[in-house]
């Protein structure tokens, strides 16, 4: 196996997030689980939809952060049609989280209280109405305990804690699948929906993401290691998808 | 037909001190940043600004315009954080309700609609309970019973959206790759005032584009100003992109007083919508 970088070990594992989806609308949100949906939808789950993050749809895997990149358009999808879809249900969203917690509960608004916040971020977006419509994961460049907390301050995407409080209606379709960081992927398979440690990357050890959690991890008996990029996954990341290495820059900055 | 053609100072002319407003676009795309200016020179104060919220919101919590503001989220977009509106959130200074996306277009559909409200899944389980304390939730009549959030209409007294072409009578065109919820913000509202990059003849939209870019009908607004550029610095595709390096400097001011004085004294202040875009030209 050749060498490979963090970050395309993580889109890797962003994109396996999207494995056996079908014929969804992926949504990617930040770079890393762009170029995951995108490698998705080139190797393994070519039914994926997604689009060119303004209002088409984009049959072709095109590179990101490419503006002039060749585009073939295969619909509409305003924001209007995307909101449809949301509740419709046929999407999988990847967002990020400022905070997150052992049940899967996100937090994009605010540190703080919400009256008035010490940090404002971008507010709800949205959040709710994904994560008790259609399957939802996490991309979190940062594995803290900044990020990885008890109690996050406000609820913005519905763990499942939350979602089995509110009833059958918020539970009917919620569906937390991965949450992939710079240390490991997690998962929510365990019995009451709590954080699960999946895998680990190459050379991070499973005292390291629990030293970086803030929350009491699920960890099974053995813990694989996240898989690596094939060679084939390799030669389309750098010369397709992420051709100026923007995933590289992602993770640096954050 | 009625000639409704009019000034960004007419539009203020009809505003008063505590009115709702909505205001149309997303983040920091086709907003109608002439008839925000011309809100920002006013001494118009205490509004509840409803919207995808951009730098509509920013600026005039800026000039601390705003008692309330209710929003899906407030973005420029290539810059994630509205610094302007961060600084007025972490003040203190205006009363916050913070919605998932959707139940803002839910709210505005069901005011639009006439309805009380509307049913959804989307709020269930999340602090957007805490955000709006008197929302409730309704049960399904039917077998079903499902208990969904009841999201309350969201009447507005007055909906502000920028078009590409417009008539003089109030039909509106948008010529983008996204017709956002501007028509839900008009049809919410009780007056309703459209901005255009250009007026045109009605029996000339179809040069400009075809049928379905006619989204925006005439018994669905009060006033047009015609105002070229009167998104800016916001994009207005496909007449032009965002302004990055001017949004660069609005954003630049936030926290900065004395930047933010020269910046509103450059180009706030600048009495007309043409005297702004001078400004911007020649900076």
């Amino acid at each position: 196996m050749s060498d490979h970088t963090l970050d395309e070990l993580c889109a890797v594992a962003c994109a396996e997030a999207f494995r056996g989806d079908g014929e969804i609308l992926a949504s990617p949100i930040g770079v890393v689980p762009s170029i995951g949906a995108r490698l998705a939808k080139a190797t393994f789950s070519p039914d994926l939809l997604l689009t060119d993050g303004v209002a088409s749809l984009v049959a072709n895997v095109m590179p990101v952060g490419v503006d002039d990149a060749p585009k073939v358009v295969e619909g509409w999808m305003p924001y209007r049609a995307i909101f449809d879809l949301v509740w419709h249900g046929r999407r999988h969203v990847m967002m990020g989280a400022t905070q997150i917690d052992r049940y899967g509960n996100q937090n994009i608004a605010c540190i703080g209280p919400l009256e008035r916040p010490k940090a404002q971020l971008l507010g709800m977006r949205g959040a709710p109405g994904n994560t008790v419509c259609h399957p939802t994961s996490y991309w979190i460049p940062q594995h803290s305990t900044r990020s990885f907390v008890a109690k996050v301050d406000v609820v913005t995407g519905v763990g499942h804690d939350r979602a089995r409080a509110a009833g059958p209606a918020a539970t009917r379709f919620h569906a937390l699948r991965r949450v992939v960081t710079n240390l490991a992927v997690l998962d929510f398979e365990t019995p009451d929906g709590a954080m699960r440690l999946r895998s680990v990357h190459p050379g991070v050890g499973v005292d390291d993401v629990v030293k970086a959690t803030g929350f009491e991890l699920t960890i099974p008996a053995s813990v694989p290691t996240t898989r690596a990029p094939t060679d084939e996954e390799l030669r389309l990341l750098r010369e397709v998808i992420d051709p100026k290495g923007l995933g590289k820059r992602e993770l640096a900055t954050k | 037909m009625a000639d409704k053609r009019i000034t960004e100072d007419d539009v203020v002319a009809e505003l008063t001190d505590g009115m709702t407003i909505g205001i149309g676009g997303w983040g920091s795309r086709r907003k109608p940043m002439s008839l925000v200016r011309a809100i920002a020179r006013s001494s118009l104060r205490d509004l509840t600004i409803v919207a995808y919220g951009g730098p509509d919101i920013g600026l005039l919590c800026a000039l601390g315009k705003v008692r309330k503001a209710v929003y899906g989220f407030v973005s420029l977009d290539s810059i994630p954080l509205e610094p302007h509106f961060r600084l007025a959130r972490q003040a203190g200074a205006i009363e916050a309700v913070e919605m998932d996306e959707g139940m803002l277009q839910w709210g505005l559909y069901a005011a639009s609609l006439r309805l009380p409200f509307l049913p959804t899944r989307a709020g269930l389980g999340s602090d957007v309970f805490r955000s709006m304390p008197g929302l409730k939730t309704v049960r399904s009549p039917y077998d079903d019973g499902e208990e969904l959030v009841a999201v309350p209409a969201l009447p507005l007294d007055v909906a502000l959206v920028h078009v590409h072409r417009a008539d003089a009578a109030g039909n509106g065109q948008l010529l983008g790759p996204d017709p956002f919820f501007d028509d839900l913000f008009c049809m919410a509202a009780k007056k309703r005032f459209v901005s255009c990059e250009q007026l045109v003849e009605t029996a000339d939209f179809p040069k400009h584009g075809p049928l379905q870019t006619q989204r925006i009908h005439r018994a669905m607004v009060d006033g047009v100003v015609e105002a070229k550029r009167g998104a800016h610095f916001t994009s207005c595709d496909p007449d032009y992109g965002r302004d990055e390096a001017f949004q660069r400097i609005y954003a630049a001011t936030a926290g900065d007083p004395a930047a933010f004085a020269a910046f509103k004294a450059r180009y706030l202040d600048a009495p007309t919508h043409a005297d702004y875009l001078k400004a911007v030209d020649e900076r």
